[in-house]
């Protein structure tokens, strides 16, 4: 049964400073799968990214992706961190950030195929007349394509996403999702959000964390389970953008 | 202005020479390394490593005296300091996040007293303010001469590992998943920044070091879209100052790492206002 899943978390424990942030989780992630990891803030989201990514080492519990640890198959993994994290005073252009995803432990330069593998990502994310555009120049959405693009030029099998839509506004998250969801066509995708009702339109499943992890199928989610999982009532805003004359209302 | 150019080609001043070709020399390290030291925001722990240096200077003194190790120069214990302390430092900022200040401000204190304490129990005179602040009628044909190798090293390996340095000061931690050595690669960048602190020392000294490190580079951000650019303008702008440093300190009998350090720091001040100001508009 193991040999369909592409990401296997059997029996994971992690504390940080003695807090238990994940206990006893297993989660099991068949290939083609196009998840969104939702919870509370400190319910440890980023944590199990992070376990994934082989970023971090669990106390308790195996890690297999593709069938290795994840430190052995970190080239085949694509990540995009929220680029809130990097520093916006950095004199990079959008071509030298995505090149950055084609470093591997062997080459020291760039070459040709490099270059051409890079206009490709930047072409798959509707970003090619930016190429030579200072990174920094950009808005946050097309921060965000540029950093999927980076995940995305070194081919990987399973792309990760911290929060891509944090910061951006409802169109670009729109847009965002659109190239994820022709993205998905091609390799895994698991991403972390603090927007349930937004993603629960597009993904196929909804990884929920809080301690402990369960899967639905997008279709289950409903109110009861969600308080189930959060011990607590949860504001959930279900987006139905439709804009009138009369103006944007939410249902 | 033309009375500087006879100067240096006196041959009663040949420390004048010597400065003007160690300032030049020394410029394209601090250009390289400062950009980094700049854009990786690591300026504190530069700091520390400058007055390490100190330490190893003084040993090496003390050590030349007392043990009879001629052969122990100076520069030499600078050197060995510089790197002990860059390993140090770094280590200390990736594992121990939380004393991280005052560890590397303890290292920086202890360091510096360490060298006034050795040099206190070296007998003879050793005038340390040449050491603190910089001293050009120090520079010796021997001193070029390892600043000439030190700057070989810091470009070669700069060179060699551009693309690494660049993404482990972008994104270290996306630069881990590719497969990247990023500790060793940072604690390389750390004792680059460590050698090129060495290099500079005759002329500014240990103390006034860190702003010939990082104001070309700071006011080079100003203007550079793209990293290799930024690194060009500080080069240029870091023989600028020390020239000009240079010519003032000489025609105005002053000393010269104060002068060049205050050029360099009004200058900064002028541009960023003027940079703040265009912004804004």
């Amino acid at each position: 049964m193991h040999n369909d899943h592409e990401i296997i978390l059997n029996n994971i424990s992690f504390a940080y400073k003695q807090r238990n942030v994940l206990e006893n989780v297993d989660l099991l992630i068949k290939k083609g799968e196009f998840a969104s990891i939702v919870g509370p803030n400190g319910g440890g989201k980023t944590t199990l990214l992070k376990l994934i990514l082989g970023l971090i080492k669990p106390d308790r519990g195996v890690i297999r992706i593709l069938g290795k640890s994840p430190d052995k198959v970190r080239q085949q993994m694509g990540y995009m961190p929220q680029y809130a994290h990097l520093d916006m005073d950095f004199p990079a252009t959008v071509m030298d950030v995505v090149l950055m995803g084609r470093l591997t432990k062997s080459n020291l330069w760039f070459s040709k195929k490099d270059k051409i593998e890079v206009l490709t990502a930047i072409d798959e994310v509707g970003m090619t007349a930016f190429v030579n555009t200072e990174f920094n120049e950009l808005s946050g959405g097309q921060k965000q394509r540029i950093l999927i693009a980076r995940a995305l030029c070194s081919n990987p099998d399973i792309l990760l996403l911290d929060e891509p839509t944090a910061n951006v506004d409802h169109q670009t998250e729109e847009n965002l999702f659109s190239i994820l969801q022709k993205l998905n066509s091609k390799m895994t995708i698991l991403l972390v959000s603090h927007d349930l009702g937004f993603v629960s339109k597009y993904v196929k499943s909804v990884i929920c964390v809080n301690r402990q992890v369960v899967i639905h199928p997008t279709t289950l989610i409903n109110g009861a389970m969600i308080k189930d999982i959060y011990h607590g009532d949860l504001k959930m805003v279900r987006h139905d953008h439709r804009c009138s004359q009369e103006g944007h209302s939410h249902d | 202005m033309i009375d500087i150019f006879y100067a240096i080609f006196d041959p009663d001043n040949l420390f004048l020479k010597y400065a003007f070709i160690m300032g030049s020399l020394a410029s394209i390290s601090f250009g390289i390394i400062g950009t980094f030291v700049t854009i990786k925001k690591i300026g504190y722990l530069a700091g520390a490593i400058s007055h390490c240096v100190f330490g190893g200077i003084g040993l090496a003194l003390f050590l030349q005296v007392n043990a009879g190790l001629t052969w122990f120069d100076p520069m030499l214990g600078a050197v060995l300091a510089a790197i002990i302390a860059a390993v140090t430092v770094g280590l200390v900022s990736l594992h121990a996040k939380e004393r991280e200040d005052t560890i590397i401000g303890t290292l920086w204190a202890v360091g510096m007293a360490s060298g006034i304490l050795l040099i206190d129990k070296t007998p003879g005179y050793f005038n340390l303010s040449s050491y603190l602040f910089g001293d050009i009628l120090l520079i010796s044909g021997k001193d070029l001469l390892y600043v000439a190798c030190l700057d070989a090293l810091v470009l070669g390996v700069s060179i060699l590992f551009f693309n690494r340095f660049f993404s482990v000061c972008f994104d270290s931690e996306f630069t881990s998943l590719r497969g990247i050595n990023t500790t060793f690669f940072y604690l390389l960048l750390l004792i680059l920044t460590a050698l090129t602190i060495v290099l500079m020392v005759r002329i500014v000294g240990i103390v006034l070091v860190i702003a010939l490190l990082t104001i070309p580079s700071a006011i080079a951000s100003f203007y550079a879209k793209r990293l290799w650019q930024m690194m060009l303008y500080s080069i240029l702008l870091c023989t600028l100052f020390t020239w000009t440093g240079l010519y003032l300190s000489y025609s105005w009998s002053l000393s010269s790492g104060p002068t060049i350090i205050v050029l360099s720091g009004a200058v900064y001040l002028v541009l960023l206002v003027i940079h703040k100001l265009l912004k804004s508009y």
